[in-house]
């Protein structure tokens, strides 16, 4: 059976600046979706029943010994387990070393007057608060479709995006996840080409 | 929302302007790696010593003011880092924020490492090396067992496990970890790389508090750490009285991020 959007057993448009979370059961592949191009999908995931087990971006990247997210890598938790297997990538590489913007940090890297804008970590603590949680369980992230090359002198810069329109990626659930998404707000830097813009979650069951 | 094309035109152009600040300027304010051997420090201003052996872990309250040297004093080693405010543990490091405001993974001399909101945690006073990883994280029991023969050994993960619980804290407050002595690069197709030139006998590094802190240290060796024995030495920490920062301070200077993350640490001392 091919992956359509009339088989998801759900469809999502979060829109642009958004939060959205939803359950992603053992077996389902969830497919992120960037519709226009170029837009940052800062993306956590809980263990379902458990959630202080949750997404390891060191972990990670330790498993699989190299930096960026992309298809084969495996999604580790803080407990060493598999969450999700990236099963397909359209786009290239995900970064998952330079986090999710906030008001401070903003505040810090663009300037004082930078603040009052809104961003990702005010969007996951409005959203992983639905599900009793906190700021402490907002743990750094993979920011799907987010161009953050590392050079060998440790110089790290966020480039323009390589995701087009309808670029998106995929990953098969290994165990009952909450996923917590950002749909990335900002303007600061080209993570969303200074322009924010919806996506789409779809997610299938097993075939 | 549709923003126009000025807008992002300017946007643009001021995110390149900070980005040219931040990738030029800033690397040629900072200085070299700290000499060797590592000065003694003043005896009045030490405050505790602890050796931490092989494996194990350490953790301390750090005052704002005081500082934290950790040194390689017995031979090879890496020490994992997390660290708390004290008053609300709720702040706490965040790599992130730290390598994406300094537009650098390359922590040395003359940086400083920030919290989740946008304040300064430690300022790196001295550093011999500049080789520290906060990529990779610690060590786990499976990353040990899949490394090294034998029975069961000692690990970050289970390390800050420990730390966490004994300071009435939980798994969920674990933060990335910063691995000093740990010469982590990463290559061009994005793999790690260890780099054990970048480093050196008797490497040190002194962290100033800049906040009220609870920091935790683990000393088990780096999963990348590329010697097949399991074979952590003891590493020298010494908690001491740091000189008051000058209005020059290199650390509260250097760059204008940490300018602008003094500046939140100001306010935040100010209401205190």
């Amino acid at each position: 059976m091919t992956r359509t959007i009339r088989t998801a057993v759900q469809s999502h448009r979060i829109p642009a600046e958004s939060p959205w979370s939803g359950l992603v059961r053992k077996g389902q592949t969830i497919r992120i979706v960037d519709s226009e191009g170029q837009q940052a999908v800062d993306t956590i995931f809980y263990r379902a029943n458990d959630f202080a087990e949750r997404y390891s971006a060191q972990d990670t990247m330790r498993a699989q010994r190299a930096a960026y997210i992309g298809t084969g890598t495996k999604i580790i938790s803080n407990e060493g387990n598999v969450m999700l297997s990236v099963t397909a990538d359209t786009s290239g590489r995900h970064d998952t070393s330079a986090g999710a913007c906030s008001c401070e940090s903003n505040a810090v890297r663009f300037g004082h007057e930078t603040k009052y804008l809104h961003a990702c970590r005010d969007n996951f603590l409005l959203e992983v608060s639905k599900h009793g949680m906190g700021k402490r369980d907002i743990v750094p992230n993979i920011n799907f479709f987010m161009n953050v090359p590392i050079e060998p002198t440790g110089e790290m810069t966020i480039v323009d995006g390589l995701s087009k329109p309808g670029d998106y990626v995929e990953m098969v659930a290994e165990m009952d996840v909450l996923c917590v998404i950002s749909n990335c707000p900002q303007v600061n830097n080209p993570c969303n080409g200074f322009n924010p813009t919806p996506i789409e979650v779809l997610i299938w069951d097993a075939e | 929302m549709s923003r126009t094309p000025e807008q992002i035109a300017a946007d643009r152009t001021r995110y390149e302007e900070h980005q040219r600040k931040g990738l030029e300027f800033a690397p040629k304010a900072l200085p070299d790696p700290s000499p060797l051997p590592a000065p003694e420090l003043p005896a009045a201003s030490v405050i505790h010593k602890e050796t931490i052996p092989g494996g194990w872990y350490w953790w301390t309250e750090l005052k704002r003011g005081e500082a934290i040297r950790m040194a390689l004093t017995h031979g090879p080693a890496s020490v994992a880092m997390v660290a708390w405010n004290a008053v609300d543990p709720s702040e706490r490091l965040n790599l992130p924020d730290t390598v994406k405001v300094q537009w650098t993974t390359a922590i040395g001399k003359g940086r400083v490492i920030f919290s989740d909101m946008g304040r300064v945690m430690f300022s790196v006073i001295e550093d011999s090396s500049g080789a520290h990883d906060g990529l990779v994280g610690g060590s786990t029991a499976a990353s040990n067992a899949a490394r090294y023969a034998g029975e069961a050994r000692r690990n970050t993960r289970d390390n800050f496990v420990l730390v966490a619980g004994k300071l009435g804290l939980t798994r969920r407050d674990i933060p990335s970890v910063l691995t000093l002595f740990a010469p982590v690069r990463v290559r061009e197709d994005g793999s790690f790389v260890w780099r054990p030139e970048l480093t050196h006998a008797g490497d040190y590094v002194e962290l100033r508090a800049e906040m009220d802190l609870w920091v935790g240290l683990s000393n088990s060796p780096h999963p990348l750490d590329p010697n097949p024995e399991y074979a952590p030495n003891p590493v020298s920490v010494t908690r001491f009285r740091a000189p008051s920062p000058a209005a020059d301070d290199l650390c509260r200077t250097a760059t204008a991020e940490a300018v602008r993350g003094f500046e939140n640490n100001a306010f935040a001392l100010a209401l205190a």
